[in-house]
């Protein structure tokens, strides 16, 4: 019979028919996305680290900062504002605020990802809407950050520049692509461009659980058998927490 | 097909790793590795404020930084506990990552002095 004969050939590792790295088509792919996904931030956090050395780093004492387009801005004192606390200076407490929020809906994510394995519907469920609003709240976060960013400063900055062969001054407020009071027009560059990529990751990773949920919800993965969408989804997820303790160090703490 | 239609044999051999504790060991490691990232976060902040900026800092920045990602990718997804071959399919790029990171920043430097 064709069924014994295939059983007679020898069953090697890499020739097909098992799983040499004992872990599904799905999630091997899902593990080869998220290598391609970190080169891409890897590019963006590597060429901010050419430029930025490629600019004089700040001379003086933190406490005389002041801004200029001249050297490399000290990220604490770009980044020292906190919804509803105008005008008082509390340094990285809100980006603080929001790497605690997306490492917290990580361990939601882990725990759904754990009731799964448990067939424990109810506590998928439980543990996706936790992980959804972790997710919104960071999203929200940063749409502040950005407002804020935007907007600039009260005092805004003095820059100095050449306009028809005569050197003029002029106040800039805030930051976009061309302009930016804080620093070096690049700083900005890398700021929207760092932080709205992994944006842009939080919002399609917020999507996909609020379609694991539904899918949850309704019974979908009961009816399979086994809850391993959500775990591929929690790899996407947990990718996404990396990505941000990266930004973290990279881009607001060195 | 095998994923739609899984036969009960199928989905009974996909939970035969279940632990008879019901998950509890596995729960109270996932606590605990937050208690550490969160530790390291608070670490960081401290550090911030405290040290003068210089190579030392930035050296024990991107440790911690380093030790959060092994938490986060070894425990929260699971790669510690996969076979040898995924676990170096993954690291080996992200190696090179790590010496084209500190070649450009050299290069950096480099550009900076030539300015």
């Amino acid at each position: 019979m064709a069924a014994t004969t295939t059983d007679t050939l020898p069953r090697r590792m890499w020739l097909g028919g098992i799983e040499p790295m004992k872990a599904s088509y799905g999630k091997l792919m899902m593990w080869f996305f998220l290598i391609s996904d970190t080169f891409t931030f890897s590019a963006l956090l590597i060429s901010y680290g050419l430029v930025r050395f490629s600019f004089p780093a700040y001379a003086g004492t933190a406490s005389d900062f002041t801004f200029s387009d001249l050297y490399w801005p000290i990220p604490e004192k770009v980044y020292e504002a906190v919804p509803f606390l105008h005008g008082v200076e509390l340094p990285l407490i809100f980006v603080g605020i929001m790497t605690f929020i997306l490492i917290f809906s990580s361990v939601t994510m882990v725990l759904a990802v754990e009731a799964g394995h448990r067939m424990d519907q109810n506590s998928v469920e439980k543990y996706m809407l936790w992980t959804i609003l972790g997710g919104f709240t960071f999203l929200g976060c940063q749409a502040w950050e950005w407002a804020h960013f935007i907007h600039g400063t009260e005092g805004g900055s003095v820059i100095r520049e050449i306009v028809d062969g005569q050197w003029v001054e002029r106040t800039i407020y805030g930051a976009n692509l061309v302009e930016n009071q804080y620093g070096p027009p690049a700083f900005a560059d890398f700021f929207f461009f760092i932080t709205g990529f992994h944006g842009t990751h939080v919002l399609s990773g917020v999507l996909l659980n609020v379609l694991i949920y539904y899918r949850t919800a309704t019974g979908f993965y009961d009816r399979r058998g086994h809850y391993e969408m959500v775990e591929k989804v929690g790899l996407y997820w947990h990718f996404v927490d990396l990505v941000w303790v990266f930004v973290f160090t990279f881009f607001y703490l060195v | 097909m095998a994923e739609i239609h899984a036969t009960p044999q199928e989905v009974a051999s996909r939970h035969d790793d279940l632990p008879t504790d019901g998950g509890a060991a596995q729960r109270r490691q996932i606590w605990k590795v937050f208690i550490i990232l969160s530790v390291l976060t608070a670490l960081e902040f401290l550090i911030a404020f405290t040290m003068a900026h210089g190579t030392l800092k930035v050296a024990i920045f991107v440790g911690m930084t380093i030790v959060k990602a092994f938490y986060i990718v070894g425990e929260f997804m699971h790669l510690k506990h996969e076979v040898k071959s995924l676990i170096w399919a993954i690291l080996i790029p992200t190696i090179l990552v790590a010496w084209l990171l500190l070649a450009l920043m050299w290069e950096g430097g480099a550009i900076l002095q030539s300015r």
